[in-house]
């Protein structure tokens, strides 16, 4: 690949033009040789969360054995799968059993508590309510200015409004449900190309940016004219102003310097909706697609939704959806479980399985773009007839850049799950001290899986 | 005055209460009686996607294809309208309106079009002209922001549209640059509401005259002030008594209400979901049942409720009238013919058609069902909480369903399957109050077609609601006609929805004011939305919103 120097041509092209530029807004991230990311700077570190509704069956999820190499259950048989670097999945992916969601005395909201108790560190007063920012926001406020997009939001569901991607309560960030939507806004025009030629940036990126200004010189004015709730209102929408001139910013710099950087390829048919066949299809698309942005280092925060809390899967022909199955559909007593619901944690292990996959298929440094992520799979629940919040079932994906070990299942013995998440903001680089609030603050991480 | 002013001020000045504003008891000159209010606070509401669009069109012109692709709005309490006082704009939201607005302003002043927006011509195609961009941004920025803008606003705009010009060496070019700047700006994106004192009390904050002329018009046609009502807000007129008035009633009989009773009408139902795309049915069990029909469905009843409610008729018979409109395609569904062969007809169901009302109508029997069979519980629910503004609590945590919905099992219908659950003491509570309604309504499958059997049992439709007894889903809807609560629902309903928020406690006296002046116009929504607009709480605030306490212990 052909390497450019950016300062050189954006002094050339803009020589002698109407729009001056400064250059100091590009130190955060360019080096003193003028490229992005340079051979032998440390590789971007990334993170995702993966989510799938409505659960599994304990006894039937929760590996037995512990440690590295662990015995895979019978609901995990998804990780089984050889990678092209000849390693096993599980090999990628640690499994964190036993932790629980503490309810203080406050409601179980069924598949509400047991999602936000985990996400956010607290349990919520009300039902439907956000009690506090979810890891993905805390961490993309703390990663997320370096690139072009602060995070991404995807979902499998074909809802533009639901994900739990929340800054705060009616501060959500509405997600991707179209590959092709996706693939326009990361990869479309504005997208430079490493691969096409020498970059010239265009003059309307520029002109893009005095518009911004204008639109926050709006601020002031408008503050003076409103109460405290909308000023909080207002923060909120210039915050995303900055964050657009930042995007242009990048935009500006040129094409990303990532030795495994392509563009990606556009994505193949898609069918929305919540069949299983669909939900599974545009999993796979979604995941080929953050796979290259991650690669070309446009976002360090994803998150996929890959079926709702209250699960709304289903397949064809069935009157039943996931979510009612999992409440409605008898315990076979010879088998132990519910077997047409339970199919559903085979789908979604699968699916978790081929997102997963597909990270480990782009090399990236001495391995792939896979040990340089922290992929956090979950669900809302453990067991869903029930509502159980004990023994919420995790995953943790990747090695986060080696700050994590990988292929290890660690009991919680009923500790909060908040040390999960306190131990994926360590690992994010993050100086968390605590996450959580009343029994579920931690302050201990899970040093079984800290490298 | 209104026939009907006069009878109503003799009722309450007996009954004591005190008339505050310019109103006398001898009921002279009264251009509406009022009760004590203190009115909730006001807060910036942004713009739903479809006052978004509207506003585009409504200001540079109805050729442009807007962008659907926006910020999702935020629902609150049951209503767009709530949630859209409290939304903010994240990053990805505000990356979609700046790309919405990019592709506005290219329509907005494509050759074919900007003389329509620009009013004057540039010395020059390819170089800035201050004069003629300054005449563009004034004129469209004041429709955008719903008020004159700030010499500083323009001034802005104008620098932007020169430095574009300049750049790019086309004048037009320049502009489209600055009309971006002025559809991503907060004043655009956001409804400001702003309070002054009232001059004759001091003591009182009211709406600006520029505030309520978006208040009105966002409220009645959901739309942007059209050049009338600007004129009429930058004279000051909405803020007496006789201008607000003529404005009111020009609103109110302009077809444009139909608009605004299509919008309200559709957030209160959440309609929003059939457009999008999320009422989704199983394809082999339902295979008549496509986008297109559920789109059309929606459109049968919100036509039905505009035309009935257009003509001035009982809000209630809505629940009991055979009167609708139908497609062919509706019609291969409802198993009736329709003549028509493209495009929409007035119909009336037969008498023996089972179709009367609303509650029989495809939209909601679909909306309220899952994808693969019926939901007398959400349909219950629906009718209690959005009809009868009757809370409705959540399922408890841990609970065993299995009796309940084992299709296959001993319970063959949805009427044996509940059943089991009233005889739970954890689900009785909520579920005596949801079932009995949508086991009525189970003669409509999850597509809202009409059986008789399900799993080979005849379906029992009777019960009764809160002491009236039906046989059938038609006696359902005359019970629902007769529901004391019915009434005073839609009056909270209209009432939240006008004001963004919740009903303050402050402002209950003046609610159970409106329900009086609700039955007494034999429930005429034309005459609900006049007294709504026209009362303290429309006009009156307590101020600007204070911030939300920070979630929890965070």
């Amino acid at each position: 690949m052909k390497r450019f120097d950016r300062r050189t041509l954006l002094r050339g092209t803009l020589a002698g033009g109407a729009v001056s530029m400064g250059l100091p807004f590009l130190d955060c991230f360019v080096n003193d040789n003028g490229t992005a990311l340079a051979q032998g700077a440390p590789l971007p570190v990334r993170f995702g969360a993966w989510m799938w509704g409505c659960g599994m069956n304990p006894d039937r999820w929760n590996p037995t054995t512990e440690g590295l190499g662990y015995e895979l259950p019978i609901e995990l048989q998804a990780l089984d799968r050889e990678l092209p670097t000849g390693a096993k999945l599980r090999e990628h992916v640690s499994i964190l059993s036993d932790f629980d969601v503490k309810l203080d005395g406050r409601p179980n909201f069924p598949h509400t508590a047991g999602l936000m108790g985990t996400l956010t560190g607290s349990l919520p007063l009300q039902d439907y309510t956000v009690p506090a920012p979810t890891l993905d926001t805390i961490i993309a406020a703390q990663i997320g200015g370096q690139t072009r997009f602060r995070s991404l939001e995807m979902s499998c569901t074909g809802n533009p409004n639901q994900s739990y991607s929340f800054e705060r309560q009616g501060v959500f960030n509405a997600p991707e449900i179209s590959p092709m939507a996706l693939y326009t806004r990361v990869f479309g025009p504005e997208f430079a190309d490493p691969n096409a030629g020498p970059f010239t940036p265009d003059p309307r990126l520029m002109l893009r940016q005095s518009v911004l200004s204008a639109v926050k010189a709006d601020r002031d004015r408008l503050h003076q004219r409103v109460g405290t709730h909308d000023q909080q209102r207002l923060d909120q929408y210039f915050t995303s102003v900055r964050q657009l001139e930042q995007q242009i910013d990048i935009l500006l710099a040129g094409p990303p310097d990532l030795e495994s950087c392509s563009k990606a390829p556009t994505p193949g048919a898609e069918s929305l909706g919540t069949e299983v066949g669909q939900s599974m299809s545009t999993n796979r698309l979604m995941a080929d697609l953050i796979s290259f942005a991650l690669a070309c280092d446009q976002t360090r925060v994803f998150s996929m939704m890959f079926s709702d809390r209250i699960s709304g899967l289903r397949q064809p022909g069935s009157s039943s959806l996931h979510h009612q199955l999992t409440h409605d559909e008898a315990i076979d007593s010879a088998l132990g479980y519910q077997p047409e619901a339970t199919e559903f944690v085979f789908v979604s292990m699968e699916a978790w399985a081929d997102f997963v996959e597909r990270l480990a298929a782009i090399p990236e440094g001495d391995g792939t773009l896979l040990d340089n992520c922290l992929v956090f799979g979950h669900s809302d629940i453990s067991f869903a007839k029930i509502h159980g919040i004990t023994g919420i079932p995790m995953m943790i994906a990747g090695s986060a850049g080696g700050a994590l070990k990988p292929g290890v299942h660690v009991k919680g013995n009923t500790s909060p799950t908040t040390r999960v998440g306190l131990t994926i903001q360590r690992a994010m680089g993050l100086n968390t001290e605590s996450f959580g609030t009343r029994s579920m603050e931690a302050t201990q991480p899970v040093s079984e899986i800290v490298a | 005055m209104r026939n009907t002013d006069f009878t109503w001020m003799r009722v309450f000045c007996i009954g004591g209460f005190v008339l505050a504003g310019l109103t006398g008891c001898d009921g002279s000159d009264a251009s509406s009686p009022a009760v004590e209010v203190d009115a909730g606070p006001v807060a910036l509401r942004r713009l739903t996607a479809e006052q978004f669009t509207r506003s585009i069109h409504d200001t540079l012109g109805e050729h442009i294809t807007v962008p659907s692709r926006i910020d999702p709005d935020d629902r609150r309490d049951g209503l767009f309208a709530v949630g859209s006082s409290f939304a903010s704009v994240t990053p990805s939201g505000f990356e979609k309106y700046e790309a919405a607005a990019s592709a506005v302003a290219e329509q907005a002043l494509d050759a074919a079009h900007r003389d329509d927006l620009v009013p004057c011509q540039p010395q020059s195609l390819t170089s800035s002209d201050e004069e003629c961009a300054r005449a563009f941004v004034e004129q469209a920025g004041r429709r955008l922001f719903r008020r004159s803008l700030t010499t500083e606003e323009a001034d802005a705009r104008v620098a932007i549209a020169a430095e574009a010009a300049n750049t790019l060496n086309d004048f037009y070019a320049g502009l489209e640059l600055a009309l971006i700047s002025v559809l991503t700006s907060p004043e655009f994106l956001f409804r400001v509401e702003v309070a002054e004192p009232d001059p004759t009390d001091p003591s009182r904050m009211r709406l600006t005259s520029v505030s309520m002329a978006s208040r009105l018009s966002y409220l009645l046609w959901n739309t942007t002030p059209d050049d009338d009502l600007m004129a009429a807000a930058e004279n000051g007129d909405l803020v007496t008594e006789n201008g607000l008035a003529e404005q009111v009633e020009r609103l109110l009989s302009s077809p444009k209400l139909e608009t605004g009773i299509r919008s309200i009408f559709s957030d209160l139902y959440d309609f929003k979901q059939f457009d999008e795309g999320l009422v989704r049915k199983d394809n082999a069990l339902f295979p008549v049942y496509t986008q297109t029909l559920a789109e059309e469905a929606k459109e049968q009843t919100l036509r039905t409720i505009v035309a009935h409610l257009t003509e001035d008729k009982d809000y209630r018979e809505l629940f009991t009238t055979p009167e609708s409109f139908l497609t062919r395609r509706l019609g291969v569904a409802y198993r009736v013919p329709v003549p028509t062969a493209n495009g929409w007809e007035p119909y009336v169901f037969a008498e023996d058609a089972r179709r009367d009302g609303l509650l029989s109508h495809i939209s909601f029997n679909a909306l309220y069902s899952h994808p693969g069979r019926s939901s007398a519980t959400l349909r219950g629910k629906f009718v209690r909480e959005v009809l009868l503004c009757q809370d409705i609590p959540t399922p408890p945590a841990n609970i065993d369903f299995s009796i309940v919905e084992d299709t296959m099992g001993e319970l063959r219908t949805a009427r044996e399957r509940l059943e089991a659950h009233v005889t739970n003491d954890a689900c009785a509570g909520c579920h005596t109050l949801t079932d009995p309604i949508g086991l009525a309504l189970e003669s409509f499958d999850a597509i809202g077609m009409l059986r008789d059997e399900e799993n080979g049992v005849p379906i029992d439709t009777s019960g009764d609601l809160d002491g009236a007894a039906y046989e059938d889903a038609a006696g359902l809807g005359r019970a629902l006609r007769d529901h004391p609560a019915l009434g005073p629902c839609l009056v909270r309903s209209l009432y939240r929805y006008a004001a963004g928020r919740e009903v303050q406690s402050g402002e209950q006296a003046l609610l159970e004011f409106l329900n009086e002046r609700f039955a007494e116009s034999e429930y005429r929504v034309r005459e609900l939305m006049r007294e709504v607009v026209l009362s303290d709480g429309f006009r009156t605030t307590s101020g600007p919103r204070d911030a939300e306490e920070a979630g929890d212990e965070s």
